[in-house]
């Protein structure tokens, strides 16, 4: 029972295509799929459109790196975060589907929505900007999403618990990838300090929208459901304080940021339509394909 | 740093062609890594392959990235490819073939247990 390569070590035994992996845990495995009886299952459906959308859309924005990467390590690295948060908002997306009884598949409502029912945060959307802008934005959301999915672990809906216990280890590192990053950038060359600088105060703007409850939040919050994002807010700001001074970046001085109804209430900047086009336009071009 | 992707390059010959012909031509001229991953069932760290990377930690989590997509792996060692010291292929002979004939090397002169595993 030696082997010559790793490949090798990973298949013996009985799955023989190494490809797929072996020792795969499906995260819904023994979970009672059924909405909780007391949970309004219409708050619990536009809730786990909003948890999903983000990470729907925000994978969306670093497919968009794939090919474009600084370096051919960073940007399997990138496709592999994407790919995490994807897997997110399929399971988040069927719970969606679930809960509100039309038992629609997951695509539908990635690829038949149209731009106003989407839920997600405007961050997640913004237009591609540099790398030191992906830096930022990757630290800022994850940051954000960790303590979130760290608190929806203790959530009352057994599909969301699973997913944020899933979730949980996946943020994890790409807070971590970002913030390494970030560092590097902002603790290296003047260039890269004034890339990542930049990239900070052009996502600054869009950070107070995270923290601000949608009443569907507030309300599936108070009944054990949902994590709050207010509440996360403190622990958000310690985390990026210890980032940026150990990257010897300032944090921006944004004063209030964009007020309003925001992506949680499907009101979404400039970016999204195009975003969405580039999303949906072949499956609506030939809406009867199956893949 | 051109003299660590030459170090990488010869390394490279050891470690798998790819790593070795790609060696210097990184955009950045970040130096070459090799990559040893222990998997679930094995026993022990196994080269996988070779990247580029800065340092250490980012040589890690690239290799975390690159290598373990698949569940392959339970731990992870990198290795700076300049500090790998390689035989030739043109020393194989007089390294390898003189220990082909020498059967009585080999500890077949008692029964090893049945529980006696990785013999």
């Amino acid at each position: 029972m030696s082997f010559d390569n790793a490949y090798e070590a990973i298949t013996e035994g009985s799955d023989g295509r190494w490809a797929f992996g072996t020792g795969f845990d499906n995260p819904l495995a023994g979970i009672d799929t059924t909405v909780p009886a007391d949970v309004n299952a219409g708050d619990l459906a536009l809730y786990s459109l909003m948890l999903g959308d983000d990470a729907l859309i925000m994978s969306h924005r670093l497919q968009q790196w794939c090919t474009s990467a600084p370096e051919l390590e960073d940007e399997v690295a990138l496709a592999n975060i994407a790919l995490d948060l994807l897997g997110q908002a399929r399971l988040l997306l069927s719970r969606a589907a679930a809960a509100d009884g039309t038992g629609r598949g997951e695509d539908w409502y990635a690829f038949f929505r149209a731009e106003h029912e989407f839920r997600n945060v405007r961050l997640a959307e913004l237009e591609r900007g540099d790398f030191g802008e992906l830096t930022a934005r990757l630290l800022v959301f994850a940051t954000w999403r960790l303590a979130l999915l760290q608190r929806l672990v203790a959530s009352r809906d057994p599909v969301l618990a699973a997913v944020a216990a899933k979730g949980v280890k996946e943020v994890t590192y790409h807070r971590d990838y970002a913030a390494q990053w970030l560092v590097r950038l902002g603790d290296g060359t003047g260039f890269s300090r004034a890339r990542a600088q930049g990239g900070l105060a052009a996502i600054w703007p869009y950070v107070p929208e995270l923290f601000s409850a949608h009443d569907v939040e507030r309300r599936l919050a108070a009944a054990g459901v949902a994590a709050d994002p207010a509440g996360v807010r403190g622990e958000f700001d310690d985390v990026l304080a210890q980032v940026l001074a150990a990257a010897t970046l300032d944090v921006p001085d944004v004063a209030g940021g964009v007020a309003g109804r925001a992506g949680r209430h499907g009101v979404h900047t400039e970016a999204m339509g195009y975003l969405l086009a580039e999303l949906q336009s072949v499956a609506r071009a030939d809406p009867e394909a199956t893949w | 740093m051109s003299t660590e992707r030459n170090a990488g390059t010869n390394a490279g010959t050891n470690a798998g062609t790819n790593a070795g012909t790609n060696a210097g031509t990184g955009r950045t001229g970040w130096p070459l890594w090799e990559v040893f991953i222990r998997g679930k069932r094995g026993l022990n760290h196994v080269h996988v392959g070779s990247l580029h990377a800065a340092d250490g930690e980012m040589a890690l989590r690239n290799a975390r990235d690159l290598y373990t997509r698949r569940n392959e792996g339970v731990s992870i060692w990198v290795v700076p490819s300049a500090s790998i010291t390689a035989s030739s292929p043109d020393e194989k002979d007089p390294f390898f073939a003189p220990s082909g004939d020498k059967v009585y090397r080999h500890p077949t002169f008692y029964d090893i247990p049945d529980n006696v595993p990785h013999m």
